[in-house]
C-alpha cells in the first residue's frame, strides 16, 4: 500500500480527516477527485495552512498537512508551536522530502535540523519510519493519535520486512549484537542495513534498531543496547545538535549511565547537494563508509571518546 | 437602531471602559488599544453574535476570534457585562492563582483560542469558516485584527486564502486606531489606503466609524457583504477613546498607571475634570 492509497483509506472511512497542503501534492495527486471539499489546498502559505489546520482541528477535525519538510518545519514553526503545540490539537504534519531526500535542491531545502525543532515543541510528537512499508505501518496509529505529529516521510522501498506490531514510543529491534549495535532512523536504514552485513562478514556481532518513535522515544531500547553493546552508532541525516545523538545523550544521562558513542551526523553543516547516491558517498553515509568509519573505530576506549566524522570543505 | 438601544449600548460599552481602566494599575494592561475595540466588542457581543454563557459548547454557535490580543480587557470587560465571566475574576488580574493575562487563553469560557503573537488568528478562523462551511452551517466567524498587527504578511496570506476558498462566512474586523506599539501607523508602516488593500485582495470592505453603534449595526447587517468574498469592517477608532488625557497618544498604549491615577481616570471617564497621569510609559515591544 502506498501513502496515498493509506491516506484515501482512512480519510474515506473516517469524515474528520481533511487533507490540506501549501501546494505540495507530490503525495496526494488523486486525493482532490476523492475527497472533494475535505481536500484544501492553500497555495504557497505554509503557515496559513497550519493556522487553518488547527482551526479545523478546534471543530473536532483531523488535519493531515502535506508541505516540503524545511518549510512545514522552519517557515511554519510559530504557527506550528503556537496554533497545534500550545492548545496540543491533532494536527498532523506530513512533511515531505526531508534530509537527505531534498537531493539536488540545496541548502534552502534541506531539513536538517527539524527533528530538533519539533521534539522541542511540548506534545507534538515525532516520527521517521524507515521505508513505505513502515510508513504506512506507522501511521495509522500516528493519525488516530490525540496530538500533533510530525512525520518525516519517507516512501523509499527497502527489502526488509518490518514487524507490523507498531506502537507510539517503541523502536523495531532488527538485531542484537555485543560489539556494535547502530541506532537509525529514516531513510538511512537502507545504508545500516548494508553496513550490518559488512560488519557481520567482519566477525562482529552487530545490532540494529530501528528508531520509528523519535518522540517519545524508546528510552528502554537505548539504555538495553548502551547496557550489552560496545560501541553504540547513532546514525541520522540531520544536525548533529538535537537529533538522535542528543535524544541518545539525554536519555543516557538522564539515566546516570555512559556509553561508547560514535556519532555519524552533519555537524554545523549542511550537505552537499547531488543526486542522492552520490551526496551519500560524498558526505561518507553510504553503508559500505559507515561500515569502515565503525571499523576502524577503537571500541576499547574507556572514556568514551567523541569522533565526529570528517567532511569535506 | 432606537435611541433606546443606543443608550442601552453605550451604557454598556461605558461599563466595560470602568473594567478596563481598573486592570490598567498592579501590572498594567494594553489600556490604549482595549479602549478602542471596547465599542467594536460591545456591539458585536451584544448584537450581532449568536454567542452567549448557555451556548459556547454549541457547535452552530457563533466565533469571535481577537487575533490583537492584547485588548482582552475589552473582551474580558464585555464577558462580565454579558454574565460570561464572574466580576471577581478581574480582580486576579496577573494573578498566578487565575488565567487572566495580558493576552487571552482559552482557560476563560468564551476565548476560543489563544493569542498574542499578531498574524495567527487570521488563518485559524479560515479553519474554523472552512468547517462551517463543509458542514453546510450558517454560523459567522469573526477576527479582530489591529491596524499594527496588518504588517504580518500572514493576515494578508490570510486574506488570499479566505477569498481563495469564497470564504463569505468570515469577517475580518480591523481596529483602526492608527497606532501600532510605539509609532502613528502611517509614521512607520504606512497602510492607507486600506480600504483599497483589501479590495484588491478581493475582499467586499466597509469603512465605519468604530465608535458608532448606528455605524457598525449599519455595516453589520449588511453580513455578508457579497456573496464569495471574504468580509473585511476597517472600524476607524481612537487609541485610548473615553480618555481624553490619552487619546490617540503613541506613548499610551501599555499604561501601568497608580491605583491614584485609575481613580482619576475613572472620575475623566465620566466626564469630569482630566486625570494628571506621572507614570511613565512602559514600552514592553
Amino acid at each position: 500500500m502506498t501513502y496515498e492509497e493509506l491516506l484515501t483509506k482512512i480519510a474515506l472511512e473516517d469524515e474528520r480527516f481533511v487533507v490540506m497542503t501549501a501546494e505540495n501534492r507530490a503525495l496526494v495527486r488523486n486525493i482532490p477527485q476523492v475527497l472533494g471539499n475535505r481536500f484544501v489546498d492553500t497555495g504557497i502559505t505554509e503557515q496559513t495552512m497550519i493556522g487553518a489546520a488547527a482551526g479545523l482541528a478546534l471543530r473536532g477535525r483531523i488535519p493531515v498537512t502535506h508541505a516540503l519538510a524545511s518549510f512545514l518545519s522552519m517557515r511554519a514553526f510559530e504557527f506550528v508551536r503556537t496554533d497545534a503545540g500550545i492548545p496540543n490539537l491533532p494536527v498532523k504534519l506530513s512533511s515531505f522530502i526531508p534530509g537527505f531526500l531534498s537531493d539536488g535542491n540545496g541548502p534552502t531545502h534541506q531539513a536538517v535540523e527539524d527533528v530538533s525543532l519539533m521534539r522541542g515543541i511540548p506534545n507534538m510528537t515525532v516520527f521517521a519510519p524507515a521505508d513505505e512499508e513502515d510508513l504506512v505501518t506507522m501511521l495509522p496509529q500516528i493519525w488516530n493519535s490525540p496530538n500533533p505529529a510530525y512525520v518525516r516521510i519517507n516512501t523509499r522501498k527497502t527489502d526488509y520486512k518490518h514487524s507490523a506490531n507498531f506502537e507510539i514510543g517503541k523502536a523495531e529491534v532488527v538485531s542484537k549484537g555485543s560489539d556494535v549495535t547502530i541506532l537509525v532512523y529514516g531513510m538511512l536504514f537502507e545504508q545500516a542495513l548494508i553496513a550490518v552485513g559488512i560488519l557481520k562478514n567482519q566477525g562482529l556481532s552487530v545490532g540494529l534498531v530501528n528508531m520509528r518513535s523519535l518522540k517519545p522515544v524508546d528510552e528502554q531500547a537505548i539504555l538495553e543496547v548502551a547496557a550489552t553493546s560496545k560501541l553504540v552508532v547513532t546514525l541520522e541525516d540531520h544536525f548533529l545538535t538535537g537529533g538522535l545523538y542528543s535524544i541518545v545523550a539525554e536519555t543516557l544521562l538522564k539515566n546516570r549511565t555512559t556509553a561508547n558513542v560514535l556519532p555519524f551526523a552533519l555537524n554545523e553543516r549542511w550537505f552537499k547537494p547531488g543526486r542522492l547516491n552520490e551526496l551519500m558517498e560524498y558526505e561518507g553515509f553510504t553503508g559500505k563508509q559507515i561500515a569502515e568509519k565503525i571499523l576502524g573505530y577503537t571500541t576499547n576506549a574507556v572514556q568514551p571518546e567523541i569522533v565526529l566524522p570528517e567532511f569535506a570543505e | 437602531m432606537t435611541d433606546l438601544k443606543k443608550q442601552e449600548l453605550e451604557e454598556l460599552a461605558f461599563r466595560v471602559r470602568q473594567h478596563i481602566v481598573k486592570m490598567s494599575t498592579d501590572g498594567g494592561c494594553f489600556v490604549g488599544a482595549s479602549l478602542s475595540a471596547a465599542d467594536l466588542v460591545v456591539y458585536l457581543y451584544s448584537e450581532f453574535l449568536n454567542i452567549s454563557k448557555d451556548n459556547l459548547q454549541d457547535p452552530d454557535r457563533d466565533y469571535l476570534f481577537l487575533s490583537k490580543g492584547h485588548d482582552v480587557p475589552a473582551l474580558y470587560g464585555t464577558f462580565v457585562e454579558l454574565g460570561l465571566m464572574e466580576e471577581s475574576r478581574l480582580k486576579n488580574h496577573l494573578s498566578t492563582s487565575d488565567n487572566i493575562y495580558w493576552h487571552p487563553n482559552t482557560k476563560v469560557p468564551g476565548i476560543e483560542f489563544h493569542s498574542g503573537s499578531l498574524g495567527h488568528l487570521p488563518s485559524v478562523a479560515i479553519g474554523v469558516a472552512l468547517d462551517i462551511k463543509m458542514k453546510g452551517g450558517s454560523n459567522k466567524v469573526i477576527c479582530i485584527l489591529g491596524d499594527g498587527e496588518l504588517n504580518e504578511g500572514t493576515c494578508w496570506e490570510a486574506a488570499l486564502v479566505a477569498n481563495a476558498h469564497k470564504l463569505d462566512n468570515l469577517i475580518f474586523v480591523v481596529d483602526r486606531n492608527q497606532f501600532q506599539a510605539n509609532m502613528p501607523t502611517e509614521e512607520l508602516i504606512p497602510l492607507e489606503p486600506l480600504h483599497d488593500k483589501f479590495s484588491a485582495f478581493g475582499a467586499a470592505v466597509k469603512r465605519i466609524d468604530g465608535h458608532s453603534f448606528e455605524a457598525l449595526e449599519e455595516a453589520f447587517t449588511a453580513y455578508p457583504f457579497q456573496e464569495g468574498r471574504l468580509n473585511v469592517v476597517i472600524a476607524d477608532t481612537v487609541r485610548g477613546k473615553g480618555l481624553p488625557s490619552i487619546e490617540a497618544r503613541a506613548d499610551r498604549w501599555f499604561c501601568n498607571f497608580t491605583q491614584t491615577e485609575v481613580e482619576a481616570l475613572l472620575e475623566e471617564l465620566k466626564g469630569e475634570k482630566l486625570a494628571t497621569i506621572e507614570s511613565e510609559t512602559l514600552v514592553v515591544r
